[in-house]
């Protein structure tokens, strides 16, 4: 089957984003300084297991992340025509749960719509009740099977997700069985096997998808039926894409001019210094729903220089994120001043002005490198609200595209439905539960980051 | 006995892990009796100052006290509960620390701190302790103690605040008074004051003074008795007469061959090799074993013993006459080379002023004259000593001298070249022939960058050698020089020990091959055996390559070691200027004399006549009118009121700014 890749303006910044990971990684494992604090995180079990979730987190959405336009055939004079729809390997994989779509509102694992429908019963006589699904349980004749069905399925899911978890250990083990012995057993490694463990939660939820996923819609489906398991999964790439690439965007802005302010004092201080107290004292949902707005305006008035509407809302998307950056980075801006302010006084960096190094090879060599512990803990600890952030904005509307899939348009979906009787939960739940686990993780990872690299908490160790 | 007050034995304090504890103190035994004086002396790292925590039972959290007794008037305090243990201290035991700077809480009026104490420890005056908190101020001579207790402690002076800490611990009529390291962060005039007060009230209250501290001239003012700690034990005890006559345990004799001094310049100074060795592990022979000059064969073997008295005797393989140590060899001649032609180094009225700004138009309200028309000529191959209390704008000089903070006004002229109306790209091109080194070898190196990338960043600015390879081989040769082999080059500073990081300083400072240095008290955060070895070693760079050094200190026995020329600063501005051996010797600005006079000399038959100095230095930022120092001058006349005196000069270079001398021109 041939494709046509598509790159969308963010998946490139992921790519950037990644390769700036892998190279600091690299470069930290040449710097003990660095090395040192990742050491102590890796060591931390709560550290450890939350980054298992992080990391099925971030599978998922990378897997998202490659787009591609599937070929559909050729046009007249043999080229191949790809369809004009992107999707991404997530979207093959989890091609089932795209397609089965209802026709409205069920609920999870149900076999019956959850609206009453006319229906014309064979005889020809006209009930109004509740229908079967098109996929929800249809390999069932007899919807009184459920129980058992479910009961089973989830049985050899559980085997199943046992099996995979068994068969990874193994595998990270590189096949020696003396290496688990000693996982399970020896004291220093109690944070690998706290991340085994969460492994195996993993593992097993891996395996009950596998198992029920495919003929029940676990999550229950929305108002156009679309399964709502599948919506969930899809927002993760939002979630996180919001949580780093406003990061990623505003980084440069912050880290440079914070310590420019602090070093170069005087009137450059001054400058920046209005800059952000401005910025800072216009309300922040005010300044990104006017430039949401404008956006949206701007779109609509070219719409012909979008291919797909799934690249005009990835644009969307990440004008988002720029403008979430926009306003989120003074407070980062302002503390690296001041921790510049404490560095340009220390004799290191007198030293390196008596030796007439030029000042932004001071900038880069004596006070960036001392700074970046910052950076981290304000970059870990602002993911979490920033992907909280997301879910407020496309609540009030004036978050992502209402196309793209995102755990702040499924409540915002949702939420006119809490009214119904009986009430429709499950979007509410689905968006809550996925977000959930990720804040928390972020944040149980972030405390542990911060405290490895913070040097105060650091010596009090 | 029954004026035996305090007795410790054989105490041992852990610090860390259970698996790798740090031996703080390990073993040590002493006794204190009413009205005397106990001085522990030692390097830092040897654990004296955990032995005052361990009295007061104020340990670290991962501290704890494995074995040993601890009696106070029979009373074994380390079986006291937590809530008697909080009577006595602050109680019959009061303590006073190193930094007053951090010991006052910032948001309390002064008096309320040393009223809490006072309705603590004294139930007699718990209802209305003002009364009592005034009295307390006025006995620790505090002057107008109605008004000083309702301030807070940043109106208050470093030496002040000590006052302070000393009213608190004497609230509760201590019978032993704790002192870790009370003068260590003030200045001499004031620790003088700080050190009278203590003898006054011990004379007055009849209490017993555990002291501790690092300056055998503190001992040898305060002491009755003498222990020496080294390495978590004592080495030796004594009376302080006997000690500095006849010190006994090779460390201490070492200890004052390495004190810098006049005597010493012809010699160098006997520095002691090494370091205190670390004290995470066991030991099994002599703590001193490596660093000895005197070990024999029988120093490998065991642990040595104790020998003589508790309270007077020293822990040695080797009985007295057979401690051997060698005679330092004379490594300089003494004599500075003569001037030449032309000075390297010309500063003629250099001013560095702070603006002060308040209000929201951020406007200039004032100056801070932090620098105020400075007259300075360094020589090739000479050291001029820059002498003050702190405050006075030592080091504000030496970092305009080179342009690392722009000066107000004045010239420098720098080899003929003026360097004030450089800038950019013409100025970092003169860099490399002026360098500094500064006081804190923990932060003049960037913790973030190996040893070999530090000593190359002034090489890389200033584009001296071609390749890293060439680079590099430059840095070990530079290494070599200083005492350091090749494989620092791979490490990070913080490996490293202070004094070995002061060498790595002086080699980062060398790579460029500068003219001259700018010292910034390179010295004073180290010990005293280290100390002696940084100082031999600058001594002899200058001699081989004709370093020119402004040496800024406040240590007036390095100045006396290793200065040709001295020069006096108070307030900005220099008051006495002259031959190292003329200013010491026949000092003749009263500040210079009442600094001198408050040098503590470390030799107890030498009962100096301290100059008392009334008050702390003045504010830069309002001098007093006329000359700066009228207000503390114990020879002030009317005239030194109305004008600033001009220079005088007395005999052969030595100049000095006193209307004393006026008639003498």
């Amino acid at each position: 089957m041939g494709f046509q890749p598509v790159v969308l303006a963010t998946d490139a910044l992921i790519y950037l984003l990644l390769a700036l990971a892998v190279g600091f990684a690299l470069y930290a494992r040449r710097h003990e300084h660095l090395r040192a604090p990742w050491r102590q995180v890796a060591g931390s079990r709560t550290a450890m297991g939350a980054l298992v979730v992080l990391g099925v987190y971030v599978l998922i959405g990378l897997l998202d992340t490659v787009h591609f336009r599937p070929l559909q055939g050729q046009d007249a004079q043999g080229r191949p025509r790809y369809a004009t729809e992107v999707l991404s390997l997530l979207d093959l994989i989890a091609a089932p749960l795209r397609e089965h779509r209802e026709k409205t509102y069920s609920a999870p694992f149900a076999t019956h719509l959850y609206m009453r429908e006319t229906i014309e019963l064979p005889d020809g006589r006209k009930v109004r009740d509740y229908p079967r699904l098109k996929w929800g349980g249809a390999h069932l004749a007899d919807p009184a099977d459920r129980a058992a069905d479910i009961t089973r399925r989830v049985a050899a899911g559980l085997m199943l997700g046992l099996v995979i978890w068994g068969g990874a250990l193994l595998l990270l083990a590189r096949g020696r069985l003396a290496r688990l012995r000693r996982l399970f057993r020896a004291p220093e490694l109690a944070a690998l096997r706290s991340a085994a463990w969460t492994g195996l939660v993993m593992a097993l939820l891996l395996g009950l998808v596998l198992n029920l996923a495919g003929v029940w819609h676990l999550l229950g489906t929305d108002k156009v039926g679309e399964d709502v398991f599948y919506q969930s999964l899809k927002s993760v790439r939002t979630g996180l894409v919001i949580g780093t690439l406003t990061t990623l965007v505003m980084l440069p802005a912050a880290v440079l001019l914070g310590i420019m302010a602090g070093y170069f004092r005087s009137w450059v201080d001054d400058v920046i210094q209005y800059l952000y107290t401005t910025l800072s004292s216009v309300p922040g949902v005010l300044l990104i729903a006017a430039a949401v707005l404008m956006m949206q305006i701007y779109m609509n008035n070219h719409q012909a220089e979008f291919n797909s509407l799934t690249e005009r809302a990835d644009l969307r998307l990440l004008f988002l994120c720029l403008i979430l950056g926009v306003t989120s980075w003074t407070s980062l801006c302002r503390l690296l001043r001041g921790e510049t302010l404490k560095l340009r006084q220390l004799e290191y960096v007198q030293a390196a002005q008596a030796f007439g190094v030029r000042h932004f090879t001071i900038l880069a060599r004596h006070v960036l490198p001392n700074v970046m512990h910052i950076v981290l803990i304000v970059v870990v600890l602002d993911f979490s609200g920033l992907v909280l952030a997301e879910a407020v904005l496309s609540y009030i509307n004036i978050g992502v595209d209402p196309n793209t899939n995102s755990w702040g348009n499924m409540i915002n979906s949702a939420r006119l439905e809490l009214a119904r009787e009986p009430v429709v939960w499950w979007s509410l739940a689905a968006a809550f539960v996925f977000m959930f686990v990720l804040v928390l993780a972020a944040n149980l990872f972030a405390d542990v980051v911060r405290d490895a690299f913070d040097p105060r908490l650091r010596e009090r160790t | 006995m029954s004026d035996l007050l305090l007795e410790v034995r054989g105490l041992r304090t852990w610090l860390g892990p259970e698996d790798q504890p740090v031996r703080a103190v390990d073993g040590v035994d002493l006794t204190l009796r009413r009205g005397e004086t106990y001085v522990l002396v030692g390097e830092s790292g040897c654990g004296k100052s955990m032995i005052a925590y361990s009295l007061m039972r104020l340990l670290p959290p991962s501290g704890r006290i494995v074995a040993g007794e601890v009696l106070l008037e029979g009373r074994a305090l380390l079986d006291l509960t937590e809530a008697e243990m909080r009577r006595e201290r602050g109680g019959s035991i009061g303590m006073i620390f190193q930094e007053p700077m951090t010991s006052l809480n910032p948001v309390m009026s002064v008096g309320r701190q040393v009223a809490e104490a006072v309705r603590l420890h004294d139930p007699e005056h718990a209802a209305n302790p003002r009364p009592r908190v005034i009295e307390l101020f006025r006995q620790v001579g505090i002057a107008d103690p109605e008004h000083r207790v309702d301030e807070y402690p940043h109106q208050l002076s470093g030496g002040m605040k000590q006052r302070v800490m000393i009213a608190i611990a004497l609230a509760g009529r201590p019978k032993v008074l704790i002192a870790d390291e009370p003068t260590t962060a003030l200045d001499v005039t004031i620790q003088a004051q700080v050190l009278e007060l203590l003898r006054d009230l011990q004379r007055e209250t009849g209490m017993a003074i555990l002291l501790i501290t690092h300056d055998l001239g503190v001992v040898a003012e305060m002491a009755d008795r003498v222990g020496v700690m080294y390495a978590g034990q004592l080495v030796e005890t004594a009376g302080v007469h006997e000690f500095f006559a006849h010190p006994r345990h090779p460390y201490s004799r070492k200890l004052f061959r390495a004190l810098p001094g006049a005597d010493k310049r012809v010699q160098g100074l006997d520095a002691i090799p090494g370091r205190v060795p670390p004290l995470d592990r066991a030991f099994t022979r002599c703590r001193f074993l490596d660093r000895c000059e005197a070990r024999q064969a029988v120093c490998e073997g065991a642990l040595p013993p104790w020998r003589g008295e508790a309270e007077d005797g020293y822990r040695c393989h080797l009985a007295v006459e057979q401690i051997a140590l060698g005679t330092p060899t004379a490594r300089d001649e003494g004599t500075a080379p003569p001037r030449a032609a032309e000075p390297l180094l010309r500063a003629r009225g250099l001013q560095v002023h702070f603006p002060i700004r308040e209000g929201v138009l951020r406007r200039v309200v004032g100056q801070v004259r932090a620098v105020d028309g400075l007259d300075i000529d360094l020589w090739p191959g000479r050291t001029l000593a820059l002498v003050g209390e702190s405050g006075c704008g030592k080091t504000t000089t030496g970092k305009a001298l080179l342009q690392l903070l722009r000066p107000t006004a004045g010239s420098v002229r720098f080899d003929g070249i003026e360097l004030t109306s450089l800038g950019g790209k013409a100025l970092r091109r003169l860099r490399h022939q002026f360098q500094i080194i500064f006081q804190d070898p923990a932060s003049s190196m960037n913790p973030r960058m190996l040893v070999e990338d530090i000593v190359a960043e002034g090489m890389v600015a200033q584009g001296i050698g071609a390749s890293r390879a060439e680079r590099r081989e430059r840095a070990i040769e530079l290494l070599d020089q200083v005492g350091l082999s090749a494989e620092a080059l791979r490490r990070y500073p913080h490996e490293f020990s202070g004094g070995q990081r002061q060498r790595i300083a002086i080699a980062r400072a060398l790579a460029v091959d500068p003219r001259l240095i700018v010292c910034d008290e390179p010295t004073s955060a180290l010990d005293v055996s280290v100390q002696a070895q940084v100082l031999n070693l600058l001594k002899e760079l200058q001699r081989e390559l004709g370093l020119a050094y402004l040496f800024i200190t406040h240590n007036i026995a390095v100045v006396a070691y290793l200065a040709d020329e001295v020069a006096v600063m108070y307030l900005g501005r220099i008051v006495e200027q002259g031959p190292v051996k003329a200013i010491l010797e026949n000092p003749a600005h009263p500040y210079t004399r009442a600094l001198l006079a408050a040098v503590p000399v470390p030799d107890p038959e030498h009962r100096r006549r301290v100059i008392r100095l009334e008050g702390d230095l003045p504010s830069p930022a309002a001098p007093p009118p006329g000359c700066h120092f009228h207000e503390r001058c114990p020879r002030v006349m009317p005239r030194c009121r109305e004008a600033y005196p001009p220079r005088c000069s007395l005999d052969a270079g030595h100049e000095v700014a006193c209307w004393l001398y006026e008639d003498e021109e």
